[in-house]
């Protein structure tokens, strides 16, 4: 008999929380990263061509009129500032993963009202990120996720990982 | 002895002696006849009613925070702790540093849960009443931004304030629950290395933190200094993530997610990285390493005569505790051992201070902490060789604070 109640109080211990569980939606809501390989890219696509008209209606104020010269850090940078006293952080210079373009202007730009942008628009306004940093052949290019997980940066080898 | 000391004691003397004779009843005054003008004004009236929440003076000697931000994103910068005018070892909650990458949020916690999912036995919302009940601990523990002391990167001194250039760093008792204590309800799965963890911000901050440091000693915190936190601290619950760059303390907290793999966010790969001399950036360098600076005397402070004066300043390592600090007056020619105030902490401000007799003459001021583990700090010249000038982030280099002549302080390279 007690036996048997100490596997009820066990069994009870190890299922119950004081949490709540979440629903499969809300699960998922949270897990919603995108990752360096893109996995977590939206379904959707834009062109540098369309990207352009969004990022002078909404970027080059702070970001000039193609990434450089603005208030904000410059998103064209020179590589051979690198190692000088003020290196340019720029995406061809610096970003080592594309979809990590996507994941920051959609959560973060513009600063004045983030999450404002739709799928489309977030892959317009990144391809033309792209193009005015050297890394797309030309403004028709559809970038969707396919594209931003196959593209290779130029940077991406430039990082080594801290011991600890 | 200095005439100015000798000045000084004689003054002290002079009156120790006129309190003596009015004690022992010597003096042929009487109470009623003292006379009006040397009876306090507070002695004469009401004091002021009391008050739900004390607030600061607000006269011009009350310290306060200087605010750096963007001008066109208000919300993106940094306010300093005023270190040159704070003393002790515990920074008061509305000083302590902010830095902000778009503005401070308004959570309604009555609304907010901490959600805990990825690779995990189950998904978990914990409300704050439910976070409450929970087993809590208190750590005292400093908190630094990675781009602390990034002037002293620069070609010249920058002339500012101690806090102005060193402030990015405050130390607060921070009271929660254990976040190892909560991934374990929830049942971190054995792929689970990191946990990606999301900020509730208008900026999107999102890092990742190796499973090792979360199931270690991150607390999810709830209180700074005894009362909930406050709004710019990350109401209503952050991380508290021992010895590591403030990034990772993440603030409104919102998901933690159980992963195979960093997500390698701007956070984790552009900002907070340490590009080196070869144009190599170092990622998920967390560590905050031994560093120290004297807080007083320091740049805009004139020292107040000739004699004794007091050295003191703060120490602190992401690497354990404090063993050592030395202080040199003759910038770095010769060093003495400071006397660390007790208690001396685990990744908390530890308060060092040394006696000093100031003759009028010029003097380069410096500190050098050491850690538990023998970590020394380096001189600026040995950073700059290790880290290059392009560098920006973890800049512990010692400081030089030259007292002139006239008592001036100002900041220096040697």
């Amino acid at each position: 008999m007690l036996l048997c109640y100490l596997l009820v109080a066990s069994a009870v211990e190890a299922q119950s929380s004081l949490a709540r569980e979440l629903a499969p939606l809300e699960r998922l809501q949270v897990e919603n990263h995108i990752y360096a390989d893109g996995q977590g890219l939206p379904v959707g696509s834009g062109t540098a061509q369309q990207g352009l008209t969004l990022y002078a209606n909404l970027c080059a104020s702070c970001h000039g009129n193609r990434g450089q010269g603005g208030s904000a850090l410059e998103l064209v940078g020179d590589r051979a500032l690198l190692d000088s006293e003020f290196p340019d952080r720029g995406i061809a210079v610096y970003w080592p993963y594309a979809p990590t373009l996507y994941e920051y202007v959609r959560r973060s730009m513009p600063p004045d009202k983030p999450y404002s942008l739709s799928v489309d628009e977030v892959y317009s306004v990144v391809a033309f990120l792209l193009q005015i940093n050297g890394l797309l052949a030309d403004a028709e290019i559809t970038v969707d996720k396919k594209f931003l997980s196959r593209l290779e940066m130029p940077n991406k080898n430039g990082f080594i990982t801290s011991d600890r | 002895m200095s005439d100015g000391n000798d000045y000084n004691r004689r003054k002290f003397i002079k009156n120790a002696a006129l309190g003596a004779a009015l004690a022992s009843g010597a003096s042929k005054l009487s109470a009623d006849e003292t006379p009006a003008s040397v009876i306090p004004d507070s002695w004469k009236k009401p004091g002021s009613p009391f008050s739900n929440y004390g607030q600061p003076r607000t006269d011009r000697s009350s310290p306060i925070r200087w605010i750096s931000n963007n001008q066109v994103v208000p919300g993106d910068g940094v306010s300093w702790s005023p270190l040159h005018e704070l003393e002790g070892t515990i920074t008061p909650n509305g000083l302590h540093f902010e830095r902000h990458h778009n503005g401070v949020p308004d959570i309604d916690a009555s609304q907010w849960e901490l959600k805990i999912a990825g690779l995990t036995q189950r998904a978990l919302g914990f409300s704050l009443d439910v976070l409450r009940r929970f087993p809590m601990r208190s750590k005292v523990a400093f908190i630094e931004c990675g781009g602390n002391s990034n002037a002293i990167y620069r070609r010249n001194p920058v002339q500012a304030a101690c806090g102005y250039i060193h402030g990015l760093v405050s130390c607060a008792e921070w009271t929660g629950v254990s976040l190892g204590r909560l991934l374990e309800e929830a049942g971190v799965q054995r792929s689970g290395k990191w946990v990606i963890v999301d900020s509730l911000d208008a900026a999107g901050v999102t890092i990742s933190l190796p499973i090792e440091k979360a199931m270690d000693d991150v607390i999810v915190a709830l209180y700074q200094n005894g009362e909930p936190l406050r709004s710019e601290h990350g109401y209503p619950a952050r991380l508290l993530v021992p010895g590591w760059e403030g990034i990772v303390n993440i603030k409104w907290l919102g998901s933690i997610t159980v992963s195979d793999r960093p997500v390698m966010s701007k956070f984790d790969t552009v900002s907070y990285t340490d590009l080196h001399a070869n144009g190599i950036a170092e990622r998920f360098s967390f560590e905050m390493k031994v560093k120290s600076v004297i807080t007083s005397p320091s740049p805009g402070q004139t020292l107040k005569g000739t004699g004794f004066q007091e050295i003191s300043g703060l120490a602190w390592t992401g690497n354990g505790m404090i063993s050592r600090v030395e202080v040199s007056t003759d910038g770095g020619a010769s060093w003495r051992e400071a006397a660390l105030q007790e208690p001396v902490l685990n990744k908390a401000l530890t308060r060092f201070r040394l006696p000093w007799s100031w003759e009028n003459t010029n003097a380069v001021l410096q500190s050098r902490a050491y850690d538990q583990s023998g970590n020394v700090q380096p001189t600026r010249a040995m950073l700059l060789k290790q880290k290059g000038s392009n560098a920006y982030y973890h800049n512990n280099a010692i400081t030089s604070w030259a007292v002139a002549e006239t008592g001036a302080v100002s900041h220096v390279y040697v």
